[in-house]
């Protein structure tokens, strides 16, 4: 009983935020995304949060959100150094974000090829509606997920990037998103729509930062990539906010045929965070590479979910997801593999692999194979391990402390994950930033049992 | 004065007692062989003194150079002058040899309170060594010990060795594995680091090692316990022998 008058009560609450926000939000007058949005707002009534219960949630319990209430983020001034690790050499264009709404006084576009549209989401359904209505919200599956129903059900802004058929965008275009600290806990939702025409070339930076004091904040970010035919398109996602930060993020791709596409996820922030990468390989020949490297500690709850679909014959997918997990964080990668009919002649392959630091420190790591077609090539495999003490008394046993030599055993096993980006200003900072988190996690003493004992999961199927 | 001076070492692993009361006491300049059959103790003597944690001494002390050694923390040992060479080297992914290589040499440096060595200083030393153990200077790029040969690795060893100049060397089983042009490439390269004021210490099952790098000094561990020592010339009379024989020898003793 008391649980179902919680429940009407945080069902009320978030009435009183969407009557609130649709009262505001950019093209109530059209009527295509009025729809979209009640439709969605209607879908997340109905579905609530996910519980535990729920098997795409059985390892991340998010009670603790659900019962939080949120307000829509204050109009803040953020000092412009704040949002000057990107400069104009290593970005095409930057858009920062603060609390979720767009602010053209720190965000600068550089470098854009003629043609290439990037801006913000909400003036681009302001002037030019019509651009939008073919792709956005058509891909990212509100039934399915209540988190993208409910970022559907607030879309108001986000990046808006378009890049015309053929062009080639050089340097990554950088989406920041700052949160303050506020005296109540603030939602942000940001959305965004990245459309590679055929045979274009674009890389996108998520980055999400926190700014000033950890206060309770959430964020619950839908990224949809559409990528042309033969396009090639590259994502980041990056989360670094502190760890009173909920952060919830679907990227939802969409690939044409011989498209290219990436997601590379670098989580080192947050309290609790879900990663959703969803690429849906809808033409031939299309390929997808999925990169991620996680790094907890404290009681970070990292949280890696993997939905790769197979649609059309001769794909190749790759996962590759590398955690380090110190403190009581718990880490999570569930990674799943739709192989569609049609989908013959697919090339799909998984590999999870986890240090754990601690003894406290978890990994929940789950593969999951569905395959409705006969000719095919799926494996997958996961490994959990320890610092290997014999590595680390090798690089001691030669003069280097021990901080020093877990630091670079550390970096040897994130090293994987950099390898596979491409060269540039989006790896530079990745590299930094894993530097940076990784120095953090190698001085923190031995708690471990410091036996090396992996476990190795592989199968083939 | 001694460089490295053992009294009545005894250790454990696992609970096990490995060594069972050592003394021996190593000048600077000589080079003292350990021989004994397989279990005998000699590659814990030789991880012991690398300060393995694992290793836990019980009883006894190591000095070197006069300060206590059991006091040192593996990278404190190393940047004292003691230096394995594994039995095992270990493979390690994503770690660049020269990278790797370079840090070792300026945490010792450093500890020495000497400047770093760039890596423009640092590459015409490497390339001079990686001469003197006949390697292929495609191991510049490579990462440790990764997808290396038996003989790569132990030749990775002692030219690790060159380039660190420790005053302690511990050969852990170096020759085991390596064919004759291999053995005597490593010995050469150990050879030419001997001098007055670096010591070895080389582990060897076989004597076989013995013929390209003559000990001053051979000591026949059994069980746990040195049951014999002498010159060069005992290395031989084991060859012919046996360790059966010097077994019989110390029960013989004892009895």
């Amino acid at each position: 009983m008391a649980t179902a008058v919680r429940a009407v009560e945080q069902l009320e609450s978030w009435l009183e935020a969407y009557t609130e926000a649709e009262r505001t939000a950019a093209g109530r007058a059209l009527p295509w995304l009025k729809k979209l949005r009640e439709d969605a707002f209607a879908r997340f009534c109905d579905a609530g949060f996910p519980t535990t219960k729920d098997e795409d949630w059985r390892f991340t319990n998010v009670a603790g959100l659900a019962k939080t209430e949120f307000r829509a983020g204050g109009k803040a001034t953020v000092a412009k150094t704040d949002a000057q690790e990107w400069t104009a050499d290593s970005a095409a264009a930057q858009l920062v974000f603060v609390n979720g709404r767009y602010a053209p006084e720190l965000s600068a576009a550089a470098a854009l090829p003629k043609g290439v549209t990037v801006g913000s989401l909400r003036e681009q359904i302001e002037r030019h509606p019509e651009t939008l209505e073919k792709h956005l919200g058509r891909y990212a599956d509100s039934e399915r997920d209540a988190f993208v129903a409910l970022n559907t059900a607030f879309l108001a802004d986000g990046a808006y990037v378009h890049v015309p058929r053929g062009v080639v965008v050089e340097q990554p275009i950088v989406l920041l998103y700052l949160t303050t600290a506020e005296d109540k806990p603030t939602m942000t939702q940001p959305r965004n729509l990245i459309v590679a025409e055929d045979a274009s070339q674009v890389a996108v930076v998520e980055d999400y930062v926190s700014v000033g004091g950890e206060s309770v904040a959430f964020s619950n970010a839908v990224t949809e990539l559409v990528a042309g035919n033969d396009a090639h398109a590259q994502h980041f996602l990056i989360e670094r906010e502190h760890v009173k930060a909920y952060n919830v993020s679907t990227l939802r791709m969409q690939q044409g045929r011989s498209a290219n596409v990436t997601s590379h996820s670098l989580l080192v922030g947050g309290g609790l965070v879900r990663n959703n990468v969803h690429p849906v390989l809808a033409g031939e020949g299309g390929e997808c590479l999925i990169n991620g490297l996680f790094l907890g500690t404290g009681r970070q709850h990292l949280d890696n979910f993997m939905h790769v679909e197979h649609a059309a014959p001769h794909c190749s997918s790759r996962q590759f997801y590398n955690g380090i997990l110190d403190g009581q964080a718990h880490g999570v990668f569930h990674g799943r593999i739709v192989v569609h009919k049609a989908a013959q002649k697919t090339d799909a392959k998984q590999t999870n692999r986890n240090l754990l630091l601690n003894d406290d420190a978890q990994i929940d790591t789950k593969p999951q194979l569905e395959i409705y077609a006969d000719d095919v090539k799926c494996t997958h495999g996961a490994t959990i391990g320890q610092i290997e003490e014999n590595a680390l008394f090798y690089l001691r046993s030669r003069g280097i402390s021990e901080s020093e030599a877990r630091k670079l055993l550390l970096l040897a096993f994130a090293e994987e994950c950099l390898e596979r980006m491409q060269a540039g200003a989006a790896r530079n900072h990745v590299e930094n930033l894993i530097r940076e988190y990784l120095l953090v996690l190698s001085n923190a003493p031995t708690r471990g049992s410091g036996k090396v004992t992996e476990r190795s999961l592989e199968e083939v199927g | 004065m001694s460089l490295l001076e053992i009294k009545n070492l005894h250790a454990t692993v696992n609970g096990q007692e490995i060594l069972k009361g050592i003394d021996l006491t190593v000048n600077a300049g000589e080079v003292h062989s350990i021989m004994g059959p397989n279990g005998s103790g000699k590659s814990t003597l030789a991880q012991v003194l690398a300060r393995r944690d694992a290793y836990e001494v019980t009883e006894g002390s190591i000095t070197l150079d006069g300060k206590d050694l059991l006091e040192m923390k593996p990278e404190e040992a190393a940047c004292e002058g003691v230096f394995l060479a594994f039995q095992y080297p270990v493979e390690i992914p994503g770690i660049g040899n020269t990278y790797f290589l370079r840090s070792a040499l300026n945490a010792q440096r450093k500890h020495r309170g000497l400047d770093e060595m760039d890596a423009m200083d640092f590459l015409p030393l490497f390339r001079e060594k990686l001469a003197l153990l006949e390697m292929d200077e495609k191991l510049i790029n490579r990462s440790l010990n990764e997808g290396f040969s038996g003989g790569e690795k132990k030749r990775n060893e002692i030219l690790q060795m060159a380039i660190l100049e420790p005053r302690l060397c511990v050969l852990d089983e170096t020759d085991s594995g390596l064919d004759i042009d291999a053995l005597r490439i490593v010995a050469n390269g150990v050879n030419s680091l001997r001098g007055p004021e670096r010591s070895m210490i080389v582990v060897t099952h076989y004597q076989r090692l013995l013929d390209y790098i003559v000990p001053d000094f051979v000591h026949v561990l059994v069980d746990g316990r040195i049951v014999r020592s002498g010159g060069k010339e005992l290395a031989l009379e084991l060859e012919e022998k046996g360790y059966g024989w010097t077994e019989s020898e110390t029960v013989g003793a004892r009895g």
